[in-house]
């Protein structure tokens, strides 16, 4: 029963650290760009969120509001900051660095921005179902509604995911933009606006995160940076290329992570994370899904 | 619709790669460029389709400006290049990169007839469709990108080495396509060949240029006939 508990709780944390590695792989995909300001676009969009919680108590409504918050943050700074440096910047090693310090200033200035409007003491708001664990018999395990509804909602964004990436033609655009650009323009796709949405889709799944691990945690500038970090992890465990790797990256991290938080230390959390990077990277280096068949989904 | 093309200069950083070029292509003309490696064929047809821009002089295809503009405006105005070397996306199958010709056209009715067409004139493309794009051979990957371009309705077409790499059974059947669908369609093509026996056997005319300077320009077949030209330049 602890072992299955352990591992549930695991897939509800690693849902998260996979919303945000998807969230990253789809701007890494598409603009080649590690985004830092990623964590940045999320507490903006959580605490937009936040601000809907509490002036209306409903959960539901503060949702929907952070992932369009998140989807303008995404699309803003893509239009802003990346599209410029990538005119002016055509080629040597600064193209390659510049929109990556690009982002790190980024995250500097929303987290200020933040403080500035919001103070930087812990704010707080309630999970919208029951966060006690389910009771089996006598016993409860730590696993609860709230955990419940977090993986359900993960796997409806992959599922969203999936159909948009295969299905439809915007997915078609932003796999060829992202795989080959020049060909893609040649073929009349519009890249530079389609990166655009790339980046609005990774901003609105990167607010989904927020608001999902907030109530377990609290809202502060930078209480996502641990989310950040884990979901680079993530990514990396992944492959960095695969949508599908960010997934499955998210979920052996967050069960990685609960197995060791569990049995064998609970002040290990941040080392753990990088025991199993390495651990993954070590066994197949580059990535679960690293090798060019992970560029298929 | 003539593509008429005037004092051209395109520079690679403080080289001069195209020197002062000019030439027209008449409506439904099937014009060769011909020239060795590095007489700047590639970077010609890189600046009419927008993908680099001139340091001056002009291009205007049907009195409309093509240079310094998007290429994907380009392609809505029916300009449509087919690059040379990766012609196609290796990640996607061979039916994806189809419909990525047809992404941005509104009429998809036309999209779908213009794609049963291409499965018509490339029926090896019918069996591959669900194969990626990296499985095909050279030839078909050059179908690929001729049918992926053909899906957008094109008026006038650049068409990079579509020779480059294949075996000479390939190479005939290629160029045989292309003149087939110039004479069907009325396309105007520009071609860009360092094939010079192929390009000129299927070209109206030829223009010869070398280190980006116009060396010739003439009937095909007076090119191919001109001993000191052929001796010179088109290497037989």
């Amino acid at each position: 029963m602890r072992l299955l508990s352990t591992l549930l709780i695991g897939i509800s944390s690693g849902s998260i650290y996979a919303l945000m590695a998807l969230a990253l792989v789809l701007v890494w995909r598409s603009t080649r760009v590690v985004n830092f300001a990623q964590a940045g676009q999320a507490i903006a969009s959580t605490y937009i969120g936040y601000v809907v919680i509490t002036h209306t108590n409903n959960y539901w409504l503060a949702l929907p509001v952070a992932i369009i918050a998140g989807a303008l943050i995404g699309a803003l700074s893509d239009i802003l900051l990346i599209r410029p440096l990538n005119k002016r910047i055509t080629s040597g090693p600064v193209k390659e660095i510049a929109p990556v310090i690009a982002t790190l200033g980024l995250l500097g200035l929303i987290r200020s921005l933040v403080g500035v409007i919001w103070g930087g003491d812990l704010k707080r708001y309630n999970a919208p179902v029951s966060i006690n664990g389910f009771t089996f018999g006598h016993t409860t395990i730590p696993f609860s509604r709230f955990n419940l509804l977090i993986v359900f909602t993960a796997v409806a964004v992959m599922a969203i995911f999936a159909f948009v990436f295969q299905r439809t033609g915007l997915g078609l655009a932003l796999r060829a933009s992202a795989f080959q650009p020049e060909i893609a323009r040649l073929a009349g796709v519009r890249v530079d606006l389609v990166r655009t949405v790339g980046w609005a889709i990774a901003g609105a799944t990167g607010a989904i995160a927020g608001v999902l691990i907030t109530p377990s945690t609290s809202l502060s500038p930078n209480s996502l940076d641990l989310l950040l970090v884990l979901g680079f992890v993530s990514a990396v465990i992944g492959g960095l290329e695969s949508l599908i790797g960010a997934a499955i990256g998210g979920a052996i991290l967050g069960i990685g992570l609960a197995l060791i938080l569990e049995y064998v230390s609970t002040s290990l959390a941040f080392p753990a994370a990088f025991i199993v990077l390495m651990l993954v990277l070590i066994i197949k280096p580059s990535g679960i899904l690293g090798s060019k068949a992970g560029r298929d989904a | 619709m003539s593509l008429i093309v005037q004092n051209l200069i395109v520079k690679h950083g403080s080289i001069e790669a195209i020197h002062d070029l000019s030439f027209k292509v008449e409506p439904g003309e099937l014009v060769a460029i011909i020239g060795a490696n590095g007489a700047g064929k590639t970077t010609l047809l890189r600046t009419l389709s927008s993908l680099k821009n001139p340091a001056s002089g002009s291009a205007t295809w049907n009195n409309s400006d093509i240079l310094n503009k998007k290429p994907e405006d380009l392609v809505r105005q029916g300009i449509l290049h087919v690059s040379d070397g990766k012609t196609v996306i290796p990640e996607l199958t061979v039916k994806e990169n189809l419909s990525l010709g047809g992404l941005w056209r509104k009429d998809k009715q036309d999209v779908a007839l213009a794609t049963n067409e291409v499965l018509e004139l490339f029926p090896i493309l019918s069996e591959r469709a669900s194969q990626r794009a990296d499985t095909l051979s050279g030839g078909e990957r050059q179908m690929l990108a001729i049918g992926r371009a053909l899906i957008a309705r094109p008026k006038l077409l650049f068409l990079d080495e579509p020779s480059l790499g294949l075996a000479p059974l390939i190479i005939d059947q290629i160029f045989s396509a292309i003149k087939e669908l110039r004479n069907r369609l009325g396309l105007t093509v520009l071609l860009v060949e360092q094939n010079a026996m192929g390009a000129l056997g299927i070209a109206d005319r030829g223009i010869i240029i070398n280190l980006g300077k116009l060396v010739a320009e003439a009937k095909a077949k007076d090119l191919i006939n001109d001993p000191g030209l052929s001796a010179v330049y088109l290497g037989f």
